[in-house]
């Protein structure tokens, strides 16, 4: 019992540090790339590289005044930096970086993941409506529809996903795609099932992870050019630091769980030498791919955003589950 | 937006946009009534920056007030002091060598250029895209690095004078300026490929914000508003200036009379300009930059004088009258953004907040311009 | 049902060619300098404030003329001089020049014609007291000749 409680204390603290030094170091990155593709360099000043930027950006967020607003709902509006925040830690439990590297492998851990995925949109919620800011407000109600509307294809082709593996454990989803790149779920050679719109599926759930991770061109909530800086206009110092560290670290639990539905986990695309670098690799790729499409394009409004899902996500990733369940009931 | 909506105007809000919006690019404050997202009504307040340019001429005289100019539209200064010493030249009839025309024509354009590639940088930012404004401001730096070198100032130029320029034309700004037009060609096909073309911004601008011809005139709306909305008015074609009626250009007009017509009346305008530039450029004659017979002091005849010029946002009027005086006695400076802009109040009735702001981007304003 | 299909594939086009062009500058070189560390030689017109032009024995060429107090549209120029006994030319006692209000237009350049004035390379100034900007030339010129 003991060592168990040990094992899982160890495992939160580990997971606590990933996601942090991951976000801090997703914050330079993103600046970085930015830089680079608006060809100037990027953070230079701070280290080598500027590679020290986010501990003293982090310095900064921390020593800065904590301030509440006068008139904002206190108790909600303490409460949903954290929030936004906590989900993704914990998600972090249950996906596994290799067949050794898990911190606390569950058989349902993707259904896990969905649920505190979904905890992040309500972050989002409380933060702007208890902020008494118009424009937070506006921004959270954007959230939420966006939030809802994107949800549902993300599931559907996750099902698709579930329903060739046979098995909600992630473990299990990335054993059934081992041995070569071939294998992987992206492409339509599954053992015995031709399903040419896989690598539709692929696209469908890296659109519906940038848009459940509020990242560019879906980023409504924030929407920096109408609506000054969303649910977070009132936060400051910390409060302000979660929320974006949050995002960031729902962007890492958006490329992994790409990266172990699609791309074959810690599987070596050659079949040689499986191991936690592959994984690492992809999940770097995927972000890398985040943060290539925020720096490209302009950002969506609701009404598009909400006409792609309803008119073309949800109808192509509903019929490529039928067809999945076709071709599995048939070969 | 296929069905108009309905708004109930006792459920609304009242949301501040501005003065300090990241959107509004400058201290515009408009007063939005919302119905949720949408706008149930609109009042745009200005006058922010009023700095009393056209009281300030009352007390300077003529050569004088040439600095004030360009800090009117800081994008495109050029215009605004062209508009200004053709007024000025057409009262006092002062005569003009041609080779200061020419170089007049091609800086100005130039400087239309570099203003319209910030409203595309900010225009595409206010849309969500950051990179394309990078891109916009690395060709504008390339147009300021010419025009300092001749005129040593990148912004606040104060580069004409009454009957000539300040300073003559190299023959490095002519191979400089050869070499930027081959270069804005390529960065505009680039333009048009990661932005023109790209799907989101087609979805965000297309029927958005439409603006009929009939209101275009109802509010005196000119330039690439007016030009968007199928009124084929431009002042260098309808009321030719300096050298303008040697050059062979177009005049982009759409009929749409959306947010992606103006956009790609903007567009090809760049185009036209740069035509223009290089026929200039083989044009450009030698001899003189300024006239050999200049009055030593300007004084204009009584009487009331009217130029227009064809600046970045529209037609640019400037009106003067005289009375005889070193200094005008009244001088009214017809700015186009401040027609343009009220064309806002009424047009955005009924688009979500989103729309509005693409939409107040694509009507280009330059607040400074606006307040005077 | 076509045009359904035709909308997300050419939509989708669009996406991929803006990606490539921002993936193509992604590598290319970069174009900004580094301002503290870097910077740039102005152009040989550039204007910055005014200063005056040493003569042959680093005297002023002024001769107070005042056509460029005048001429400033916002009157930042105060020059003052007097007549030594026995010589008939004014000389320079003090130029003055209020860098604050002065909009760098080249007015008081262009009126002068004895060649007196000319603009300076300056353009790292800043402070956060006003009277630094209270610019006194002849003094600059003294210093400059030592």
């Amino acid at each position: 019992m003991s060592l168990t409680l040990i094992n899982v204390l160890a495992a939160v603290i580990i997971a606590i540090a990933f996601v942090a030094a991951n976000a801090a170091y997703l914050v330079w990155a993103e600046r970085k790339g930015a830089g680079f593709i608006q060809r100037r360099p990027g953070p230079t000043e701070n280290g080598p590289w500027g590679l020290l930027q986010p501990p003293v950006d982090g310095i900064k967020l921390m020593t800065k005044q904590l301030l509440i607003p006068g008139g904002v709902d206190k108790i909600i509006f303490v409460i949903a930096p954290v929030l936004a925040m906590f989900p993704s830690i914990v998600s972090f439990v249950t996906i596994p970086f290799s067949d050794t590297i898990v911190a606390h492998n569950i058989n349902i851990g993707l259904l896990m993941i969905f649920v505190f995925g979904s905890m992040s949109a309500m972050a989002i919620l409380m933060g702007g409506w208890s902020s008494r800011n118009k424009y937070s407000m506006i921004s959270s109600v954007r959230a939420v529809s966006q939030a809802v509307a994107y949800e549902i294809p993300m599931l559907i082709t996750a099902i698709t996903v579930v329903m060739i593996a046979g098995s909600l454990d992630l473990m299990e989803i990335v054993h059934k795609q081992s041995g070569g790149f071939w294998h992987w779920n992206i492409w339509p050679f599954q053992k015995g099932l031709f399903n040419i719109l896989m690598p539709a599926s692929f696209l469908i759930f890296f659109i519906c992870s940038l848009a459940e991770t509020n990242r560019a061109p879906f980023d409504l909530g924030e929407a920096e050019s109408e609506l000054v800086a969303g649910y977070h206009t009132e936060y400051s110092s910390m409060g302000f630091g979660l929320f974006f560290m949050g995002e960031y670290a729902n962007i890492v639990i958006g490329a992994c769980l790409t990266t172990i539905l699609f791309l074959g986990g810690w599987d070596c695309p050659f079949g040689l030498f499986p191991g936690v670098w592959w994984f690492i690799v992809k999940i770097y790729i995927l972000i890398f791919t985040f943060i290539w499409i925020r720096w490209t394009f302009p950002r969506t409004t609701i009404y598009s955003l909400l006409n792609l899902s309803w008119k073309v996500l949800i109808p192509i990733s509903l019929f490529n589950l039928l067809l999945t369940a076709g071709l599995l009931k048939v070969f | 937006m296929s069905e108009p909506i309905v708004l109930q105007p006792d459920e609304t809000f009242i949301l501040n946009v501005g003065p300090q919006h990241p959107a509004t690019h400058g201290v515009l404050r408009v007063k939005m009534t919302m119905d949720g997202e949408y706008i149930y009504n609109a009042e745009t307040v200005i006058g922010y920056i009023h700095r009393m340019h056209e009281k300030m001429a009352e007390n300077r005289t003529y050569p004088q007030y040439l600095p004030n100019l360009s800090r009117l539209d800081y994008l495109s200064a050029m215009a605004y002091c062209h508009g200004y010493v053709l007024a000025v030249e057409k009262a006092a009839a002062v005569e003009v060598p041609e080779r200061a025309e020419y170089i007049r024509a091609i800086t100005v354009e130039m400087n239309r250029i570099s203003s319209h590639l910030v409203w595309f940088g900010a225009f595409v930012m206010d849309l969500g895209g950051f990179s394309p404004l990078m891109y916009a401001f690395d060709d504008r730096e390339q147009i300021l690095d010419l025009l300092e070198a001749v005129t040593g100032s990148r912004l606040t130029y104060c580069y004409f004078r009454f009957g000539g320029l300040y300073n003559d034309v190299d023959d490095d700004f002519i191979e400089g300026t050869r070499r930027f037009v081959k270069r804005m060609r390529k960065s505009l096909k680039m333009y048009h490929k990661l932005v023109t073309t790209n799907v989101i911004l087609m979805k965000r601008l297309m029927g958005i914000g439409p603006v009929s011809a009939e209101m275009c005139q109802r509010y005196g709306a000119t330039g690439p508003v007016a030009r968007g909305s199928g009124i084929n008015y431009d002042v260098r074609r309808n009321e030719p200036y300096s050298v303008y009626p040697e050059f062979d250009f177009d005049i982009p007009v759409y009929n749409e009379g959306d947010s992606y017509a103006r956009y790609k009346v903007r567009m090809e305008e760049m185009e036209q300009s740069l035509r223009i530039i290089e026929q200039g450029l083989d044009k450009l004659p030698d001899g003189p930059i300024n006239p050999e017979k200049k009055p030593k002091t300007i004084k204009l005849p009584p009487g009331d004088y009217y130029t227009a010029v064809e600046a970045g946002r529209g037609s640019f009027g400037i009106r003067i009258v005289s009375n005889g005086d070193k200094s005008p006695y009244r001088l009214k400076l017809r700015s186009p953004t401040y027609s343009n802009m009220h064309l806002f109040d009424e047009a955005c009735r009924g688009m979500l907040i989103a729309d509005a702001l693409a939409f107040m981007g694509s009507l280009d304003l330059v607040i400074p311009e606006m307040d005077r | 049902m076509f045009r359904y299909f035709n909308d997300i594939f050419s939509g989708l086009w669009s996406l991929f060619i803006g990606l490539g062009i921002t993936f193509q500058e992604f590598f290319k070189p970069k174009i900004t300098i580094h301002y503290p560390h870097q910077s740039i030689k102005m152009t040989a017109r550039y204007r910055g404030h005014i200063e005056l032009i040493p003569g042959e024995e680093g005297q002023p060429l002024c001769v107070v003329c005042g056509m460029c107090e005048k001429a400033c549209p916002s009157n930042c120029i105060s020059i003052g001089g007097e007549k030594p006994e026995g010589s008939k030319k004014k000389v320079l006692t003090s130029y003055r020049l209020d860098f604050t209000t002065c909009s760098l237009c080249g007015s008081c350049v262009d009126s002068c014609n004895f060649g007196a004035i000319r603009f300076s390379k300056e353009y790292n100034l800043a402070s956060t007291r006003k009277e630094d900007f209270h610019f006194d030339l002849l003094k600059r010129l003294e210093e400059s000749k030592q």
